[in-house]
């Protein structure tokens, strides 16, 4: 499989990296080569083969549902860019 | 007096038992060395000596108490990627500039409970992807080694660059770093240094900048096998905040050094003998296999039939994971924020500008891979395929072998800027053909310097252990370091 140029501007928007024209052409070319290496994963018989989901078999750890961290706005918002009163200030999203 | 850097933990931690140095005299000797050496290796990105100090103080308090820790006093650097309260963490990136948790890492709070004291954080590929440390926003960290007769800056590897040329240069006395697809043993055998990847689940990954989730792990960088053995002592252990951890006691793997490996069964996998390898890559395993049969083990033939698709599925997964982990970085709650026109367009210029080449790279194949339509294709077929390779391991294991022995790198440490790499990213992928594998399967490998090349130029030697036996790991590669010596660059910076 390999991508196109739309392709290649569609997955930036997606993951949300601003691209020029210029970059989306080398990202082209990079995207394609990768791809291409990994193209030989399909040769691989893996019928009956269950997907790796965990490194070690064991169930999944449960805890008390109670609160036992909290109280630290200063402490969350402290490396925000932009912030008011604890609350993070981002560009109108709703008009 | 000797130059207290160049003890190893185990000898520090006697002189300073027995008061003869103390461990502010031993922090200073490593701040000076820093000093002298930083500006040309670029080795940390940030020095903390007033915290460095008064930890050190702190331990000799503790010292003329009777209450020294495991690690009192040591001095370590520590990889940006970890968190550290109030001080620069950013993974090496631009998008956290200026970022300073409010929270400490679990593995580095293990090593400050324990008594060691941090000399600042070590500079690394942006988000722990390279394997040559010239990803970072902070520029490349030169390897201390440099070839006979040349004065050609070399790579210290990566991802862990830093840590590994701070360890080998004598910057610090052992340093953190992390492992995804060989970013601890790959610079490590750059470097002359030891390195271990324990098993997946073994060290927290709490409070670590995430890259791959599923195969992120911390372990240490060591002057010896000792010094590995005493470090990932501190840093391994069960955390409620992190249900990836395992729940099994931390052995005193330091009690694993000078052990016998007589009777031992050592796995050697042929399709680690890969095309072009250079021959004295090949030689340097045929010297590992007889040093160890000399030791008493037995070496037999295994095969790993699907070694040759381990870097394919993790340039897969890894990127898909990396694509999902890397999404919190949009200019609102942390680190660097580019204003647009609305809030779309402040994420997109944001993470335009704070992230570099190589990172934007895998988080694009990330995002395409993990794309409606193509999610079987790859990152489907890529998790059978780790559950092949995995079974590989296994099939070896359930023979009766105690360990697997392979070179650790196709080759020793390249130029800075080599042209032939940069052009072609899948080149400088196949770095991590030898370590990869061990992380797809979640298996504890390391890495042990065992000897030059016609270059003068440090190789090293892997062993791949059953999860959670980082115990026959240490034993193995203390007899390979007690047969091959140890290594130290010239000091030319």
């Amino acid at each position: 499989m390999s991508v196109d140029l739309a392709t290649v501007k569609r997955v930036a928007h997606l993951a949300r990296i601003a691209v020029s024209e210029e970059e989306a052409q080398r990202m082209m070319g990079e995207l394609n080569g990768i791809l291409g290496f990994v193209e030989q994963l399909g040769e691989v018989d893996v019928s009956g083969v269950e997907p790796m989901t965990s490194v070690m078999p064991m169930a999944m750890k449960e805890r008390d549902d109670v609160v036992t961290d909290g109280n630290k706005a200063d402490d969350v918002v402290a490396n925000a860019p932009i912030s008011d009163r604890n609350f993070f200030l981002v560009p109108k999203v709703v008009e | 007096m000797t130059d207290l850097t160049r003890l190893t933990i185990a000898e520090a931690r006697e002189k300073l038992g027995a008061k003869e140095i103390t461990a502010v005299e031993l922090t200073d000797a490593y701040l000076s060395a820093i000093d002298a050496a930083n500006e040309t290796l670029n080795a940390y990105v940030t020095v903390t000596p007033d915290k460095a100090r008064e930890m050190a103080r702190a331990s000799d308090a503790r010292i003329a108490e009777g209450k020294a820790g495991a690690l009192e006093g040591i001095p370590l650097g520590i990889k940006d990627l970890f968190g550290t309260r109030d001080v620069h963490t950013q993974a090496c990136s631009h998008i956290l500039d200026g970022f300073k948790p409010k929270y400490e890492s679990t593995v580095t709070q293990n090593l400050w409970n324990d008594g060691a004291v941090m000399l600042g954080k070590l500079n690394m590929d942006e988000f722990a992807m390279g394997s040559s440390n010239e990803t970072s926003y902070y520029g490349p960290v030169k390897n201390p080694w440099r070839a006979n007769g040349s004065n050609l800056d070399l790579v210290p590897g990566g991802s862990s660059g830093g840590s590994a040329s701070a360890v080998a240069a004598f910057l610090c006395a052992g340093a953190t770093a992390t492992d995804t697809g060989g970013s601890i043993r790959q610079p490590a055998a750059f470097t002359g240094t030891v390195g271990i990847k324990p098993t997946y689940g073994r060290c927290s990954r709490w409070g670590v900048v995430a890259f791959a989730s599923s195969l992120d792990q911390a372990g240490p960088i060591a002057r010896d096998v000792r010094d590995a053995a005493i470090l990932l002592k501190s840093m391994a252990s069960v955390d409620a905040k992190d249900t990836t951890s395992v729940d099994l006691p931390v052995p005193d793997y330091e009690k694993a050094i000078g052990q016998s490996v007589k009777g031992m069964k050592i796995g050697i996998p042929k399709e680690y003998r890969v095309d072009g390898m250079p021959e004295e890559i090949e030689a340097l395993w045929l010297k590992g296999i007889a040093w160890l049969k000399e030791a008493g083990a037995e070496i037999v033939d295994i095969t790993l039939p699907h070694t040759k698709y381990a870097l394919p599925a993790y340039y897969i997964v890894a990127p898909a994971e990396a694509s999902s982990n890397l999404a919190r970085y949009d200019g609102v709650r942390y680190g660097l924020r580019v204003d647009g026109k609305d809030i779309v367009d402040m994420y997109e210029k944001t993470r335009a500008a704070g992230f570099g080449k190589e990172v934007k790279r895998r988080i694009m194949i990330g995002t395409y891979v993990l794309s409606a339509g193509y999610y079987d294709a790859y990152y489907l077929q890529a998790q059978k395929v780790r559950t092949l390779i995995k079974r590989d391991f296994e099939l070896a294991f359930d023979a009766g072998v105690d360990a697997i022995l392979t070179p650790a790198t196709p080759s020793s440490a390249f130029g800075i800027a080599d042209e032939d790499l940069a052009a072609d990213p899948v080149k400088m992928y196949l770095n991590d053909i030898f370590t990869v594998t061990v992380n797809m399967a979640g298996l504890p490998g390391i890495a042990v310097p065992a000897g030059l090349d016609h270059k003068g130029l440090p190789l090293g030697l892997q062993l791949i252990g059953k999860p959670f036996e980082e115990e026959t790991l240490f034993k193995t590669a203390h007899v390979i370091e007690q047969a091959a010596g140890r290594f130290s660059p010239k000091k030319w910076w």
